[in-house]
């Protein structure tokens, strides 16, 4: 299904919970909305769905406009955070039950249509069981079978992993991207998590407090975010913001603790301007020097967690709290002195009032 | 604060159980430090909410004993326990204000208000809420309210323990950096005994001094993050940690050989492993692990490389994921650069430091 | 959420007929009837306002107004706490629970006419197991001639028959509490008084606010039972506005002022009902559940 919103918005009395916005899915690709809680995820959701209607704005299904159909007669299906299911049918039942509403097709072939999505989302050895004798992770995985069966052009998921396992979330993850990469349906998907954004890939909207940010390929909008609300919102660990004044050489300084000399590319994005803030991502940061041109920020370490594979030291330096995020395992105390590197090339720079005037280039990693 | 000693802790919900799987916990003894920062962590039903309401009073074992300090407190209420609880969501009396919320507990206790209200503002520095002392408290954002959740146990200066039941659920993932954060500085700054349950791997890793991993009312083991991550003595410790988990491939094994799916490569095989294979029966389950941080990957074939083939290949922004179909398994390796391009030949290897060796899920050396 | 089809009005065109011709068509009549002098069967005089001036000078209509106001509201003090006691000592699953549910609803259940019928015989004083033995006792009681004594079991007989709502509402707001508040009251070391009154209460408020509304209406709507146990005496001592309304228009075919008064009376029901919902939603305002 190919689904524009143009010009939605949606106002409950005096309250805006969504402005006007105008954005188009790309179909039969997974489209992410991403953003913290109340940033309007779930409003824009029910708006594609057509649950609500906006309060201005026309939806528009293939190139019909269906802003005033009620949500029976359009062709999606829609998974949950709580996970929802017929509670008094079983697990077979339960997935069968869009085929039957439709009443098209034969017993035999209701069978086989239910037998193989449960084979593809490994519950075939629950379909007697009714839903409340499931785990959490079956319930959904039979939530999503009943959603997927309907074969829609347009499949809504908010949040749907969000009540589950950690371990069980990192797999049902990896099988959602397999069994949304037929290409045929359009997926779309609400998360408040950045990293969940970018294992799976496609196509993302960033939200914040009603207002869509950005619209683009999940990667690029990561490695070029449009201004600093959006860098905040997209990252995890929280990306490292800090207020600098520009001279005349291109040289930014930080309350006289920190001069680092800006490359030519990163001059040519910030003529005229005087004050800037740089952004600079977690794991731009490193324990050595790898690169002739690597600055060295000297600072004191906060605090150092470990995470197994990675290790987030927060530390301090010309007054601002940041964060960087090492590879392997490092052992700090806290109150240590320590020295991190960084390539200017690997920062952001934003305007002060928010937008981005320079992204590091991505070639290599 | 207190030295926590558990002897011999079991908990069955049957009067008579004679089998493991009759118990929630199996028995288990361990010793717990005073002031440090323990984490539970497993998946859902793994017996870490039982363990820690054995813990806090809120349920009576069924065997063994629960010491504070020497003292049995076993059978001894919550209250009369000195410990503080921090639950799933915010618990907070709704028609008080955040001071008299956190004055609650010491008005209980009878003290003059002069003390209440400067343990009061002191409690409410460290956990940043000066500022909101005088809102109602139930006007204010998830985390806030998690905050003066903890802030009610802290607040009583002879708390022995704070245990933590999966705290950070309801809270968006840039303010878990925060809490989890504030939760280190707390323990830092008052050197409380810190008992944290979750089922989050990075919640627990950075939170706690020691993690006590555990599956199916079992602890299969203790250790640190660095621990945990680079020795895993069972393979659901393996699986379980490390985002993603330890591949554990099926092999067979022969004087410093080991065969997968008829693929041999030269890998020093300790002799334990190789005594224990010989002579164990021939049902028993041989694995051999390497995290997927691990795993080396080259364009071309290396001496004692695998040859293998590229089937996923995904971009997380700060490093690349690829899967490689090696024979009938998978295997996941986590890279600094791409790897290569879907479909292409890849060859791996692995290092002996970092491969381990597994019989029937337990490790051998 | 918005249904946009509009067949769904044609299902509940039955129900508006049914609704029309009930209530709406005789609710016109009550309107017809107040601003008009019924002299006969086609002899009708439109006499405007008069009916309502008249009946806000009658002074039995004043007395019957006071009483009602007295009752109603002794019901609320008495009832809300009653119930929410008995609530609060009734247990929360198992077996025991079911058993107190169904004993707690049995006067519920009874129609209210048979209630009134049960307690008048209960308590007369010469055949009656309550009149008998509290005059057995000492205490000089008669409902029949004695106007205090008629309160006292009018209220009595309310208190048993409709408490049970207040006690069902308030035990199910309370169920719904989550444990890991008492749980959390538990270690900070409050009193069973604090736990009532910073946990319960706050979170059966808008349980309470139903009940309050739910028998302020009833009660001061009341009719059968005090009819049948006292008939409105001993005089006109538990003559409620209900009753006084029925003499005026079936007893005494006043149907003018009857129907007039009837508009009033709609009017107070609405207007302490508006009043009483208004302060209670903002007596809870920004709260969350």
């Amino acid at each position: 299904m190919r689904l524009e919103l143009q010009g939605v918005s949606k106002k409950l009395g005096a309250e805006t919970h969504l402005y006007p916005l105008t954005v188009a899915l790309v179909p039969g690709a997974i489209n992410i909305i991403l953003g913290a809680t109340l940033a309007g995820k779930t409003t824009l959701m029910r708006l594609m769905a057509g649950l609500d209607k906006p309060t201005e704005g026309k939806v528009i299904a293939d190139g019909v406009d269906v802003t005033g159909v009620p949500v029976r007669e359009r062709h999606l299906a829609m998974v949950y955070q709580q996970f929802i299911n017929y509670p008094s049918l079983t697990v077979f039942e339960n997935i069968a039950s869009p085929l039957r509403i439709a009443g098209q097709l034969s017993e035999e072939h209701i069978l086989s249509r239910v037998n193989a999505m449960a084979e593809r989302l490994h519950i075939s050895a629950f379909l007697d069981r009714h839903p409340a004798a499931l785990s959490g992770g079956q319930q959904q995985r039979t939530a999503l079978a009943r959603a997927l069966i309907k074969e829609a052009g347009l499949l809504l998921l908010d949040e749907p992993l969000v009540n589950l396992d950690y371990k069980l979330r990192e797999e049902l993850r990896s099988e959602l991207t397999e069994l949304f990469s037929s290409g045929k349906t359009t997926v779309v998907y609400a998360t408040t998590e950045p990293l969940e954004a970018l294992q799976l890939g496609g196509h993302t909207i960033v939200m914040h407090e009603g207002r869509l940010l950005q619209h683009g390929e999940t990667l690029a909008i990561f490695n070029a975010p449009n201004s600093i609300q959006t860098a905040r919102t997209f990252s995890d660990p929280p990306i490292n913001l800090m207020p600098a004044k520009l001279d005349a050489n291109g040289v930014a300084t930080i309350d006289d603790a920190m001069h680092l000399p800006l490359s030519a590319s990163q001059r040519a994005c910030v003529v005229g301007r005087h004050e800037v803030v740089l952004g600079l991502r977690a794991h731009s940061l490193r324990l050595s020097s790898e690169h002739r041109n690597d600055y060295a920020l000297h600072a004191n370490v906060d605090l150092a967690e470990i995470s197994g594979s990675e290790t987030y030291v927060h530390f301090h330096h010309a007054g601002i709290s940041l964060v960087a995020q090492l590879s392997g395992v490092h052992q700090l105390e806290i109150g240590v002195a320590a020295t991190l590197y960084f390539q200017p090339e690997d920062v952001f720079i934003f305007d002060h009032d928010g937008a981005l005037l320079f992204a590091p280039s991505q070639a290599g990693a | 604060m207190a030295r926590i000693e558990l002897v011999n802790l079991a908990h069955s919900y049957k009067a008579h159980p004679t089998s493991p799987s009759d118990y929630a916990l199996l028995p288990m003894t361990m010793t717990w430090d005073d002031g440090g920062a323990y984490a539970l962590l497993g998946p859902s039903g793994c017996g870490k909410t039982t363990l820690l309401n054995i813990i806090s009073g809120l349920v009576i074992p069924s065997e063994g004993q629960v010491l504070f300090d020497g003292k049995d407190v076993t059978r001894l209420p919550t209250e009369a326990r000195n410990i503080a609880q921090v639950f799933q969501f915010p618990v907070i009396y709704d028609t008080m204000t955040v001071r008299e919320n956190l004055a609650f507990p010491l008005k209980n206790r009878g003290w003059k208000t002069a003390d209440i209200t400067k343990r009061v503002d002191q409690i409410a520095e460290i956990l940043e809420l000066t500022s909101d002392l005088k809102h109602r408290a139930s006007g204010l954002t998830a985390d806030a309210k998690q905050k003066i959740s903890l802030g009610r146990g802290l607040v009583r200066p002879d708390v022995a323990a704070v245990l933590f039941d999966e705290p950070l659920t309801v809270i968006d993932p840039h303010l878990k950096w925060l809490l989890r954060r504030k939760l280190k500085e707390i323990h830092h700054e008052l050197k409380l005994s810190l008992i944290y349950v979750t089922h989050d791997q990075v919640e627990a890793l950075t939170f706690a001094d020691q993690v006590v991993v555990m599956t199916q009312g079992e602890v299969v083991q203790v250790g640190s993050a660095q621990v945990l991550f680079e020795e895993p003595e069972h393979t659901f410790v393996g699986y379980f940690i490390g985002n993603p988990g330890m591949n554990l491939l099926p092999c067979s094994v022969s004087q410093n050989k080991v065969r997968i799916n008829g693929l041999e490569t030269s890998l020093s095989v300790p002799e334990n492993f190789l005594h224990a294979v010989n002579n164990g029966s021939a049902n028993n389950v041989i694995k051999l692990g390497i995290r997927p941080e691990f795993v080396e990957c080259h364009a071309t074939s290396i001496a004692n490389s695998l040859p293998a083939q590229l089937s996923m290949v995904r971009n997380m922004g700060t490093h690349w994921l690829a899967s490689c179909q090696l024979g009938e398994h998978k295997v996941a390796a986590k890279l600094r650069h791409e790897p290569g391009k879907v479909g292409s030949p890849i060859w791996l290897s692995f290092s002996s430091e970092r491969t381990l060796f597994y019989v029937n899920d337990k490790r051998v050396r | 959420m918005k249904t946009y089809n509009n067949k769904a009005w044609w299902l509940i065109f039955p129900v508006i007929l049914s609704v029309a011709f009930s209530a709406i068509m005789p609710l016109m009549t009550v309107v017809n009837y107040s601003v008009q002098d019924i002299l006969g069967p086609d002899q009708a005089v439109f006499v405007g306002m008069e009916w309502f001036r008249a009946v806000m000078r009658d002074s039995d209509l004043h007395g019957a107004l006071f009483r009602q106001l007295i009752f109603s509201i002794a019901v609320l003090v008495i009832q809300i706490p009653l119930g929410i006691g008995v609530a609060l000592t009734m247990p929360a699953q198992g077996w025991r629970a079911s058993l107190s549910l169904v004993l707690v609803a049995l006067p519920l259940l009874i129609p209210w006419n048979v209630v009134g019928t049960i307690w008048q015989i209960f308590a007369r004083g010469d055949i009656g197991l309550l009149g008998n033995t509290i005059n057995n006792v000492g205490i000089s009681y008669n409902y029949t001639g004695d106007s205090f004594d008629a309160w006292i079991t009018v209220l009595v007989m309310d208190i048993w028959h409709w408490t049970p709502l207040v006690v069902l509402l308030c035990y199910a707001g309370l169920r719904a509490i989550p444990d890991a508040y008492y749980q959390a009251a538990r270690i900070d070391g409050a009193s069973r008084f604090a736990v009532f009154r910073f946990i319960q209460l706050p979170k059966l408020r808008n349980v309470l606010m139903i009940a309050v509304l739910l028998r302020f209406m009833d009660s001061f709507m009341i009719y059968t039972e005090p009819f049948v146990l006292t008939g409105g005496g001993p005089g006109n001592a538990t003559t409620f506005l209900s009753q006084y309304l029925t003499q005026k228009a079936v007893g005494q075919f006043d149907l003018g002022p009857a129907a007039a008064f009837s508009l009033i009376y709609f009017l107070i029901i609405l207007l302490f009902s508006f009043i009483l919902y208004n302060w209670m939603q903002r007596v809870g305002t920004g709260d969350q559940a």
